[in-house]
Protein backbone atom coordinates (compact mmCIF):
# COMPACT_ATOMS: atom_id res chain seq x y z
CA UNK A 1 0.00 0.00 0.00
CA UNK A 2 3.00 2.36 1.22
CA UNK A 3 4.48 1.44 -2.50
CA UNK A 4 1.37 2.06 -4.21
CA UNK A 5 1.43 5.36 -2.89
CA UNK A 6 4.44 6.52 -3.29
CA UNK A 7 4.59 5.36 -6.72
CA UNK A 8 1.71 7.37 -7.21
CA UNK A 9 3.00 10.30 -5.66
CA UNK A 10 5.90 10.36 -7.87
CA UNK A 11 3.61 9.95 -10.89
CA UNK A 12 1.76 12.68 -9.97
CA UNK A 13 4.65 15.19 -9.47
CA UNK A 14 6.41 13.91 -12.97
CA UNK A 15 3.21 14.76 -14.48
CA UNK A 16 2.88 18.03 -12.57
CA UNK A 17 6.23 19.38 -13.48
CA UNK A 18 5.95 19.31 -16.90
CA UNK A 19 2.26 20.19 -17.02
CA UNK A 20 3.20 23.26 -15.57
CA UNK A 21 6.69 24.41 -16.60
CA UNK A 22 5.10 26.32 -19.87
CA UNK A 23 2.83 27.69 -17.15
CA UNK A 24 4.95 28.80 -15.11
CA UNK A 25 6.92 30.60 -17.98
CA UNK A 26 3.72 32.28 -19.66
CA UNK A 27 3.41 33.12 -16.22
CA UNK A 28 6.54 35.37 -16.11
CA UNK A 29 6.48 36.50 -19.41
CA UNK A 30 3.01 37.76 -18.55
CA UNK A 31 3.58 39.74 -15.12
CA UNK A 32 6.81 40.84 -16.91
CA UNK A 33 4.69 42.21 -20.01
CA UNK A 34 2.37 44.04 -17.74
CA UNK A 35 4.96 45.46 -15.23
CA UNK A 36 6.06 47.17 -18.30
CA UNK A 37 2.74 48.35 -19.03
CA UNK A 38 2.08 45.97 -21.93
CA UNK A 39 -0.92 43.66 -22.56
CA UNK A 40 1.56 40.71 -23.29
CA UNK A 41 0.56 37.44 -24.90
CA UNK A 42 -1.74 35.12 -22.75
CA UNK A 43 -0.25 33.08 -19.58
CA UNK A 44 -1.05 29.83 -22.12
CA UNK A 45 1.40 30.68 -24.89
CA UNK A 46 3.82 29.02 -24.59
CA UNK A 47 1.92 25.50 -24.84
CA UNK A 48 0.56 26.76 -27.98
CA UNK A 49 4.16 27.29 -28.99
CA UNK A 50 5.08 23.53 -28.06
CA UNK A 51 2.13 22.22 -29.48
CA UNK A 52 2.89 24.12 -32.99
CA UNK A 53 6.64 23.67 -32.93
CA UNK A 54 5.66 19.82 -32.51
CA UNK A 55 3.64 19.45 -35.64
CA UNK A 56 6.17 21.36 -37.76
CA UNK A 57 8.76 19.80 -39.83
CA UNK A 58 12.22 19.56 -38.59
CA UNK A 59 15.14 21.80 -41.05
CA UNK A 60 18.44 20.08 -40.65
CA UNK A 61 21.92 21.32 -41.54
CA UNK A 62 23.47 18.80 -43.47
CA UNK A 63 26.41 18.60 -42.03
CA UNK A 64 24.25 18.05 -38.86
CA UNK A 65 25.54 14.45 -37.21
CA UNK A 66 23.44 12.08 -34.59
CA UNK A 67 24.15 14.06 -31.81
CA UNK A 68 22.55 17.04 -32.83
CA UNK A 69 19.31 14.68 -33.62
CA UNK A 70 19.66 13.29 -30.33
CA UNK A 71 20.86 16.30 -27.92
CA UNK A 72 17.09 17.62 -27.55
CA UNK A 73 15.85 14.19 -26.21
CA UNK A 74 18.53 13.66 -23.68
CA UNK A 75 18.27 17.09 -22.62
CA UNK A 76 14.86 16.89 -21.64
CA UNK A 77 14.90 13.66 -20.40
CA UNK A 78 17.70 14.62 -18.15
CA UNK A 79 15.91 18.17 -17.03
CA UNK A 80 12.56 16.04 -16.62
CA UNK A 81 14.40 13.37 -14.27
CA UNK A 82 16.07 16.25 -12.28
CA UNK A 83 12.95 17.79 -11.81
CA UNK A 84 11.16 15.03 -10.94
CA UNK A 85 14.00 14.44 -8.04
CA UNK A 86 12.96 17.30 -6.24
CA UNK A 87 10.27 17.52 -3.78
CA UNK A 88 7.50 19.80 -4.87
CA UNK A 89 4.11 19.12 -2.66
CA UNK A 90 5.09 15.72 -1.14
CA UNK A 91 8.31 14.55 0.02
CA UNK A 92 9.39 10.98 0.35
CA UNK A 93 9.20 10.64 -3.52
CA UNK A 94 10.15 7.05 -4.53
CA UNK A 95 12.66 8.25 -6.64
CA UNK A 96 14.39 10.89 -4.15
CA UNK A 97 15.74 8.06 -2.40
CA UNK A 98 18.02 6.57 -4.80
CA UNK A 99 19.08 10.36 -6.10
CA UNK A 100 20.19 13.40 -3.59
CA UNK A 101 20.49 17.05 -4.04
CA UNK A 102 24.20 16.27 -6.12
CA UNK A 103 22.90 14.01 -7.94
CA UNK A 104 20.39 16.94 -9.76
CA UNK A 105 23.38 19.06 -10.22
CA UNK A 106 24.97 16.24 -12.62
CA UNK A 107 22.11 15.57 -14.46
CA UNK A 108 21.70 19.45 -14.83
CA UNK A 109 25.38 19.32 -15.87
CA UNK A 110 25.13 16.61 -18.01
CA UNK A 111 22.22 17.94 -20.01
CA UNK A 112 24.14 21.55 -20.04
CA UNK A 113 27.13 19.36 -21.74
CA UNK A 114 25.19 17.96 -24.49
CA UNK A 115 23.65 21.31 -25.27
CA UNK A 116 27.65 22.92 -25.79
CA UNK A 117 28.31 20.10 -27.56
CA UNK A 118 25.08 20.27 -30.21
CA UNK A 119 25.80 24.26 -29.96
CA UNK A 120 29.15 23.28 -31.65
CA UNK A 121 27.75 20.39 -33.97
CA UNK A 122 26.51 21.72 -36.71
CA UNK A 123 29.80 24.33 -36.80
CA UNK A 124 28.21 27.91 -36.91
CA UNK A 125 29.74 30.64 -35.83
CA UNK A 126 26.84 31.61 -33.56
CA UNK A 127 26.50 28.36 -31.86
CA UNK A 128 30.63 28.30 -30.99
CA UNK A 129 29.75 31.72 -29.39
CA UNK A 130 27.01 30.57 -27.34
CA UNK A 131 28.20 26.99 -26.24
CA UNK A 132 31.54 29.23 -25.26
CA UNK A 133 30.04 31.04 -23.16
CA UNK A 134 27.44 28.91 -21.83
CA UNK A 135 30.63 26.75 -20.79
CA UNK A 136 32.08 29.73 -18.90
CA UNK A 137 28.93 30.60 -17.01
CA UNK A 138 28.85 26.93 -16.29
CA UNK A 139 32.34 26.41 -14.93
CA UNK A 140 31.56 29.69 -12.55
CA UNK A 141 27.91 28.40 -11.64
CA UNK A 142 28.35 24.78 -10.64
CA UNK A 143 31.33 25.37 -7.88
CA UNK A 144 28.97 28.15 -5.98
CA UNK A 145 25.94 25.48 -6.33
CA UNK A 146 28.44 23.15 -4.35
CA UNK A 147 29.03 25.42 -1.88
CA UNK A 148 25.70 26.19 -1.34
CA UNK A 149 24.86 22.46 -0.88
CA UNK A 150 27.72 21.87 1.78
CA UNK A 151 26.19 24.77 3.49
CA UNK A 152 23.06 22.95 3.76
CA UNK A 153 23.88 19.29 4.43
CA UNK A 154 26.15 20.78 6.82
CA UNK A 155 23.23 22.38 8.29
CA UNK A 156 20.74 19.67 7.79
CA UNK A 157 22.89 16.77 8.07
CA UNK A 158 22.00 15.65 4.91
CA UNK A 159 22.02 15.89 1.01
CA UNK A 160 18.81 14.31 0.31
CA UNK A 161 16.06 16.65 -0.11
CA UNK A 162 13.05 14.98 1.85
CA UNK A 163 15.85 15.56 4.80
CA UNK A 164 16.40 19.00 4.50
CA UNK A 165 12.75 19.88 4.02
CA UNK A 166 11.77 18.26 6.83
CA UNK A 167 14.46 19.78 8.67
CA UNK A 168 13.75 22.93 7.79
CA UNK A 169 10.10 22.77 8.65
CA UNK A 170 11.75 21.81 12.24
CA UNK A 171 11.90 24.24 15.18
CA UNK A 172 15.83 23.58 15.40
CA UNK A 173 16.80 25.44 12.36
CA UNK A 174 16.68 28.85 14.04
CA UNK A 175 17.94 32.13 12.67
CA UNK A 176 21.17 31.46 10.81
CA UNK A 177 23.31 33.66 8.44
CA UNK A 178 24.55 30.94 6.79
CA UNK A 179 20.97 29.68 5.29
CA UNK A 180 20.34 33.85 4.53
CA UNK A 181 23.50 34.32 2.83
CA UNK A 182 23.13 30.90 0.90
CA UNK A 183 19.55 31.65 -0.06
CA UNK A 184 20.83 34.97 -1.69
CA UNK A 185 23.96 32.83 -3.54
CA UNK A 186 21.48 30.04 -4.81
CA UNK A 187 18.92 32.82 -6.27
CA UNK A 188 22.22 34.62 -8.27
CA UNK A 189 23.09 30.84 -9.50
CA UNK A 190 19.71 30.12 -10.57
CA UNK A 191 19.37 33.32 -12.74
CA UNK A 192 22.86 32.53 -13.99
CA UNK A 193 21.64 28.73 -14.62
CA UNK A 194 18.26 30.09 -16.59
CA UNK A 195 19.64 32.30 -18.73
CA UNK A 196 17.94 35.25 -17.31
CA UNK A 197 18.60 39.15 -16.73
CA UNK A 198 20.90 39.98 -15.47
CA UNK A 199 23.48 37.41 -17.21
CA UNK A 200 21.47 36.46 -20.56
CA UNK A 201 18.20 37.84 -22.13
CA UNK A 202 15.52 35.15 -22.99
CA UNK A 203 14.01 37.19 -25.18
CA UNK A 204 16.30 38.72 -27.64
CA UNK A 205 18.53 37.34 -30.51
CA UNK A 206 21.39 39.68 -30.65
CA UNK A 207 24.26 38.40 -31.66
CA UNK A 208 26.52 40.36 -29.22
CA UNK A 209 25.02 39.15 -25.60
CA UNK A 210 22.94 35.74 -26.50
CA UNK A 211 23.86 32.54 -25.23
CA UNK A 212 21.43 30.39 -24.62
CA UNK A 213 19.80 31.27 -27.47
CA UNK A 214 22.77 31.19 -29.77
CA UNK A 215 23.46 27.88 -29.11
CA UNK A 216 19.75 26.58 -30.14
CA UNK A 217 19.74 28.76 -32.93
CA UNK A 218 19.91 25.91 -35.69
CA UNK A 219 17.09 23.89 -33.98
CA UNK A 220 13.48 23.86 -35.71
CA UNK A 221 10.44 21.96 -35.10
CA UNK A 222 10.01 18.80 -32.42
CA UNK A 223 13.60 19.34 -31.32
CA UNK A 224 12.79 22.54 -30.85
CA UNK A 225 9.47 22.36 -28.47
CA UNK A 226 12.46 19.73 -26.56
CA UNK A 227 14.51 22.66 -25.71
CA UNK A 228 12.23 24.82 -25.14
CA UNK A 229 10.46 22.45 -22.91
CA UNK A 230 13.26 22.00 -21.09
CA UNK A 231 14.58 24.92 -20.38
CA UNK A 232 10.97 26.11 -18.65
CA UNK A 233 11.60 22.78 -16.63
CA UNK A 234 14.79 24.24 -15.51
CA UNK A 235 13.27 26.79 -14.40
CA UNK A 236 10.41 25.27 -12.62
CA UNK A 237 12.69 22.99 -10.96
CA UNK A 238 14.99 25.99 -9.57
CA UNK A 239 12.32 27.51 -8.26
CA UNK A 240 10.84 24.61 -6.75
CA UNK A 241 14.25 23.73 -5.09
CA UNK A 242 14.07 27.16 -3.75
CA UNK A 243 10.64 26.70 -2.22
CA UNK A 244 11.74 23.11 -1.01
CA UNK A 245 14.71 24.21 1.28
CA UNK A 246 13.70 27.79 2.20
CA UNK A 247 9.68 27.78 2.46
CA UNK A 248 9.28 23.98 2.59
CA UNK A 249 5.59 24.99 4.38
CA UNK A 250 2.96 22.81 3.56
CA UNK A 251 4.71 20.11 2.29
CA UNK A 252 2.68 16.77 2.56
CA UNK A 253 4.59 13.50 4.57
CA UNK A 254 4.78 10.22 2.92
CA UNK A 255 1.46 8.61 4.93
CA UNK A 256 -0.40 11.61 5.15
CA UNK A 257 -3.98 11.93 4.03
CA UNK A 258 -5.67 13.12 -0.19
CA UNK A 259 -6.76 16.28 1.54
CA UNK A 260 -2.93 16.80 2.84
CA UNK A 261 -1.59 16.35 -0.63
CA UNK A 262 -4.34 18.87 -2.11
CA UNK A 263 -2.63 21.68 0.25
CA UNK A 264 0.67 20.43 -0.70
CA UNK A 265 -0.46 20.82 -4.18
CA UNK A 266 -2.51 23.99 -3.86
CA UNK A 267 0.79 25.66 -1.45
CA UNK A 268 3.07 24.63 -4.44
CA UNK A 269 1.68 26.22 -7.13
CA UNK A 270 1.27 29.70 -4.80
CA UNK A 271 4.94 29.07 -4.66
CA UNK A 272 5.19 28.82 -7.93
CA UNK A 273 3.33 31.95 -8.71
CA UNK A 274 5.04 34.04 -6.40
CA UNK A 275 8.16 33.35 -7.26
CA UNK A 276 7.67 34.09 -11.22
CA UNK A 277 6.16 37.19 -10.09
CA UNK A 278 9.50 37.66 -8.24
CA UNK A 279 11.34 36.74 -10.91
CA UNK A 280 9.21 39.26 -13.56
CA UNK A 281 10.11 42.59 -11.21
CA UNK A 282 13.73 41.76 -10.87
CA UNK A 283 14.04 41.46 -14.58
CA UNK A 284 12.19 44.32 -14.86
CA UNK A 285 14.02 46.16 -12.55
CA UNK A 286 17.76 45.17 -13.93
CA UNK A 287 20.14 45.67 -16.85
CA UNK A 288 21.49 43.27 -18.42
CA UNK A 289 25.21 43.03 -17.55
CA UNK A 290 28.31 42.83 -19.85
CA UNK A 291 29.18 39.51 -20.66
CA UNK A 292 32.35 39.72 -18.95
CA UNK A 293 31.26 41.14 -15.62
CA UNK A 294 29.15 37.46 -15.21
CA UNK A 295 32.49 35.88 -13.99
CA UNK A 296 32.13 39.22 -10.75
CA UNK A 297 28.40 38.33 -10.87
CA UNK A 298 29.10 34.46 -10.45
CA UNK A 299 32.00 35.17 -8.22
CA UNK A 300 30.31 36.58 -6.03
CA UNK A 301 28.04 33.96 -5.75
CA UNK A 302 30.83 31.63 -4.98
CA UNK A 303 32.51 34.09 -2.60
CA UNK A 304 28.86 34.14 -0.66
CA UNK A 305 28.71 30.13 -0.61
CA UNK A 306 32.17 30.07 1.07
CA UNK A 307 31.62 32.74 3.26
CA UNK A 308 28.24 30.75 4.37
CA UNK A 309 30.07 27.29 4.75
CA UNK A 310 32.79 29.31 6.79
CA UNK A 311 30.00 31.36 9.14
CA UNK A 312 28.69 27.52 9.88
CA UNK A 313 31.92 26.87 12.00
CA UNK A 314 30.93 30.13 14.34
CA UNK A 315 27.16 28.92 14.69
CA UNK A 316 25.55 27.04 17.46
CA UNK A 317 28.14 24.40 17.32
CA UNK A 318 30.46 26.45 19.87
CA UNK B 1 13.49 34.06 25.93
CA UNK B 2 15.42 30.43 25.19
CA UNK B 3 19.65 31.22 24.95
CA UNK B 4 19.32 29.29 21.77
CA UNK B 5 17.21 32.69 20.03
CA UNK B 6 19.49 35.05 21.86
CA UNK B 7 22.14 33.47 20.30
CA UNK B 8 20.77 33.48 16.87
CA UNK B 9 19.94 37.35 16.94
CA UNK B 10 23.48 37.92 17.85
CA UNK B 11 25.16 35.59 15.54
CA UNK B 12 22.87 37.01 12.76
CA UNK B 13 23.55 40.23 13.25
CA UNK B 14 27.26 39.94 13.73
CA UNK B 15 27.19 37.60 10.49
CA UNK B 16 25.66 40.60 8.84
CA UNK B 17 28.33 42.67 10.00
CA UNK B 18 31.17 40.17 8.23
CA UNK B 19 28.90 40.04 4.93
CA UNK B 20 28.63 43.98 4.73
CA UNK B 21 31.98 44.32 4.68
CA UNK B 22 32.33 41.62 1.73
CA UNK B 23 29.76 43.91 0.21
CA UNK B 24 32.49 46.54 1.03
CA UNK B 25 34.45 44.97 -1.23
CA UNK B 26 32.93 44.02 -3.95
CA UNK B 27 31.45 47.66 -4.48
CA UNK B 28 33.26 49.81 -7.70
CA UNK B 29 31.02 52.80 -7.39
CA UNK B 30 32.05 55.74 -4.64
CA UNK B 31 28.90 56.59 -3.67
CA UNK B 32 27.75 52.97 -3.59
CA UNK B 33 30.32 51.80 -1.19
CA UNK B 34 29.22 54.97 1.40
CA UNK B 35 25.42 53.66 0.49
CA UNK B 36 27.40 50.50 1.99
CA UNK B 37 29.19 51.57 4.92
CA UNK B 38 26.02 53.39 6.37
CA UNK B 39 24.30 50.36 6.22
CA UNK B 40 27.30 48.84 7.68
CA UNK B 41 27.52 50.91 10.40
CA UNK B 42 23.30 50.11 10.70
CA UNK B 43 23.88 46.55 11.26
CA UNK B 44 26.68 47.37 14.37
CA UNK B 45 24.02 49.88 15.72
CA UNK B 46 21.38 46.66 15.93
CA UNK B 47 23.85 44.31 17.10
CA UNK B 48 25.24 46.23 19.56
CA UNK B 49 21.35 46.66 20.81
CA UNK B 50 21.09 43.39 21.57
CA UNK B 51 24.43 42.94 23.39
CA UNK B 52 22.82 45.69 25.45
CA UNK B 53 19.85 43.88 25.64
CA UNK B 54 21.26 40.60 26.53
CA UNK B 55 23.63 41.81 28.69
CA UNK B 56 21.39 43.97 30.54
CA UNK B 57 24.14 46.88 30.06
CA UNK B 58 22.27 50.24 29.58
CA UNK B 59 25.48 51.97 28.78
CA UNK B 60 26.13 49.99 25.44
CA UNK B 61 22.60 51.43 24.13
CA UNK B 62 24.55 54.89 24.37
CA UNK B 63 27.34 53.11 22.69
CA UNK B 64 24.56 51.97 19.83
CA UNK B 65 23.04 55.72 19.69
CA UNK B 66 26.93 56.88 18.78
CA UNK B 67 27.09 54.16 15.99
CA UNK B 68 23.49 55.07 14.86
CA UNK B 69 24.35 58.80 14.89
CA UNK B 70 27.92 59.61 13.73
CA UNK B 71 29.12 56.42 11.64
CA UNK B 72 25.93 55.43 10.01
CA UNK B 73 24.81 59.39 9.30
CA UNK B 74 27.18 62.21 10.25
CA UNK B 75 29.98 60.86 8.45
CA UNK B 76 28.42 58.69 5.74
CA UNK B 77 26.45 62.63 5.00
CA UNK B 78 30.01 64.55 5.22
CA UNK B 79 32.02 61.82 2.90
CA UNK B 80 28.66 62.57 0.16
CA UNK B 81 29.58 66.01 0.46
CA UNK B 82 33.12 65.75 0.49
CA UNK B 83 32.72 63.82 -2.98
CA UNK B 84 30.82 66.23 -4.72
CA UNK B 85 33.00 69.53 -3.49
CA UNK B 86 36.39 67.22 -4.38
CA UNK B 87 34.30 66.81 -7.84
CA UNK B 88 36.73 63.18 -8.13
CA UNK B 89 35.55 60.47 -10.28
CA UNK B 90 33.11 58.24 -8.97
CA UNK B 91 34.55 55.12 -9.99
CA UNK B 92 36.63 53.32 -7.25
CA UNK B 93 40.62 52.09 -8.29
CA UNK B 94 41.32 49.05 -7.24
CA UNK B 95 44.98 47.72 -6.97
CA UNK B 96 44.22 44.23 -7.75
CA UNK B 97 41.23 42.59 -9.48
CA UNK B 98 37.84 42.39 -7.23
CA UNK B 99 38.26 38.87 -7.78
CA UNK B 100 41.26 38.15 -6.48
CA UNK B 101 40.56 40.62 -3.21
CA UNK B 102 37.38 38.87 -2.72
CA UNK B 103 39.24 35.73 -2.37
CA UNK B 104 41.98 37.37 -0.45
CA UNK B 105 39.00 38.37 1.99
CA UNK B 106 37.63 34.96 2.57
CA UNK B 107 40.70 33.90 3.66
CA UNK B 108 40.86 36.91 6.00
CA UNK B 109 37.48 35.84 7.28
CA UNK B 110 39.30 32.12 7.77
CA UNK B 111 41.66 33.20 9.35
CA UNK B 112 40.77 34.97 11.75
CA UNK B 113 38.22 32.07 12.61
CA UNK B 114 40.65 29.63 13.28
CA UNK B 115 42.98 32.13 15.09
CA UNK B 116 39.92 33.06 17.37
CA UNK B 117 38.62 29.72 18.13
CA UNK B 118 41.91 28.13 18.67
CA UNK B 119 42.54 31.10 21.50
CA UNK B 120 39.25 31.16 23.62
CA UNK B 121 38.23 27.56 23.98
CA UNK B 122 36.48 27.99 27.25
CA UNK B 123 34.85 31.74 26.88
CA UNK B 124 31.06 31.44 26.95
CA UNK B 125 30.26 30.68 22.92
CA UNK B 126 28.42 34.06 22.41
CA UNK B 127 31.73 36.22 23.61
CA UNK B 128 33.74 33.39 20.72
CA UNK B 129 31.74 34.13 17.91
CA UNK B 130 31.45 37.87 18.18
CA UNK B 131 35.58 37.96 18.71
CA UNK B 132 35.60 35.87 15.69
CA UNK B 133 33.07 38.06 13.92
CA UNK B 134 34.98 41.33 15.07
CA UNK B 135 38.34 40.19 13.82
CA UNK B 136 37.16 39.15 10.19
CA UNK B 137 35.77 42.69 10.12
CA UNK B 138 38.99 44.54 11.30
CA UNK B 139 41.18 42.53 8.94
CA UNK B 140 38.52 43.00 6.16
CA UNK B 141 38.41 46.96 6.95
CA UNK B 142 42.25 46.95 6.51
CA UNK B 143 42.32 44.97 3.12
CA UNK B 144 39.97 47.87 1.98
CA UNK B 145 42.30 50.35 3.12
CA UNK B 146 45.37 48.54 1.13
CA UNK B 147 43.50 47.42 -2.11
CA UNK B 148 41.68 50.61 -2.61
CA UNK B 149 43.95 53.89 -4.44
CA UNK B 150 41.27 56.20 -3.30
CA UNK B 151 42.18 58.08 -0.37
CA UNK B 152 38.35 58.32 0.67
CA UNK B 153 37.56 54.79 0.05
CA UNK B 154 40.55 54.16 2.47
CA UNK B 155 38.68 56.66 5.06
CA UNK B 156 35.87 54.07 4.36
CA UNK B 157 38.06 51.03 5.29
CA UNK B 158 39.49 52.48 8.09
CA UNK B 159 36.16 53.38 9.47
CA UNK B 160 34.23 50.10 9.07
CA UNK B 161 37.74 48.57 10.39
CA UNK B 162 36.48 50.97 13.89
CA UNK B 163 33.15 48.87 13.35
CA UNK B 164 35.00 45.76 14.34
CA UNK B 165 36.78 47.08 17.18
CA UNK B 166 33.31 48.25 18.81
CA UNK B 167 31.81 45.26 17.76
CA UNK B 168 34.79 43.42 19.91
CA UNK B 169 34.87 45.92 23.09
CA UNK B 170 30.81 45.26 23.18
CA UNK B 171 30.90 41.28 22.53
CA UNK B 172 33.20 41.38 25.48
CA UNK B 173 31.31 42.02 29.04
CA UNK B 174 32.53 45.03 31.43
CA UNK B 175 33.66 47.50 29.00
CA UNK B 176 33.51 51.12 30.33
CA UNK B 177 31.53 53.45 28.56
CA UNK B 178 34.52 55.91 29.07
CA UNK B 179 36.65 53.90 26.92
CA UNK B 180 33.99 53.76 24.08
CA UNK B 181 33.06 57.12 23.65
CA UNK B 182 36.76 58.11 23.78
CA UNK B 183 37.79 56.05 20.85
CA UNK B 184 34.29 57.06 19.34
CA UNK B 185 35.47 60.42 19.89
CA UNK B 186 39.08 59.74 18.53
CA UNK B 187 38.09 57.93 15.35
CA UNK B 188 35.96 61.29 14.62
CA UNK B 189 38.79 63.40 15.01
CA UNK B 190 40.61 61.52 12.93
CA UNK B 191 38.38 61.55 10.32
CA UNK B 192 38.15 65.28 10.70
CA UNK B 193 41.87 65.13 10.41
CA UNK B 194 42.16 62.74 7.23
CA UNK B 195 39.36 64.82 5.92
CA UNK B 196 41.45 68.05 6.41
CA UNK B 197 44.74 66.32 4.47
CA UNK B 198 42.70 65.36 1.64
CA UNK B 199 41.80 68.80 0.54
CA UNK B 200 45.38 69.64 0.97
CA UNK B 201 46.94 66.73 -0.98
CA UNK B 202 43.76 67.18 -3.93
CA UNK B 203 45.40 70.99 -3.62
CA UNK B 204 48.73 69.92 -4.29
CA UNK B 205 47.99 67.14 -6.30
CA UNK B 206 45.25 67.94 -8.28
CA UNK B 207 44.27 64.36 -7.59
CA UNK B 208 43.04 61.93 -4.09
CA UNK B 209 44.84 59.11 -5.78
CA UNK B 210 47.50 58.23 -3.38
CA UNK B 211 50.11 56.89 -5.99
CA UNK B 212 50.75 60.15 -6.65
CA UNK B 213 52.00 60.52 -3.01
CA UNK B 214 54.46 57.54 -3.86
CA UNK B 215 55.39 59.49 -7.36
CA UNK B 216 56.36 62.14 -4.59
CA UNK B 217 58.19 60.67 -1.94
CA UNK B 218 60.90 59.62 -4.49
CA UNK B 219 62.17 63.41 -4.79
CA UNK B 220 62.96 66.58 -1.78
CA UNK B 221 60.60 69.20 -1.52
CA UNK B 222 62.31 72.34 -2.04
Amino acid sequence: MVLISALLVQAVQMVAVVLLAPLLTGLTRKVKARLLRRQGPSVFQPYRDILRLLRKDVVLAENASWLFRVAPYLIFAMTWVSAALVPTFATGLMFSWSADLIAIIALLGSARFFLALAGMDVGTSFGGIGSSREVMIATLAEPAMLLIIFTLALVAGSTQLSTIAAFMTSPQVGLRVSLGIALIALTMVAIAENARIPVDNPATHLELTMVHEAMVLEYSGRHLAMIELAASLKLLLYISLIACMFVPWKLATPGAGPDAYLTGMFAYIVKLAVGAAFLALFETQTAKMRVFRVPEFLGAALMLGLLATLLLFVSRSL
Amino acid sequence: MTNALVFDIAHLLAGGLVLVSMMMLYQDRLYALLNVFALHSLVLTLSVAWQAFVQDAPHLYVTAAIALVFKAIVIPVALHRMIRQLGIHREIETVVGIGLTMIVGISLVALAMVVMLRVTPEADPLAREDLAFALSVLLLGLLIMVTRRNAVSQIVGFMSLENGLVLAATGAKGMPLVVEISVAFSVLIAFIVIGVFLFRIRERFDTVDVRALDDFKGRRRK
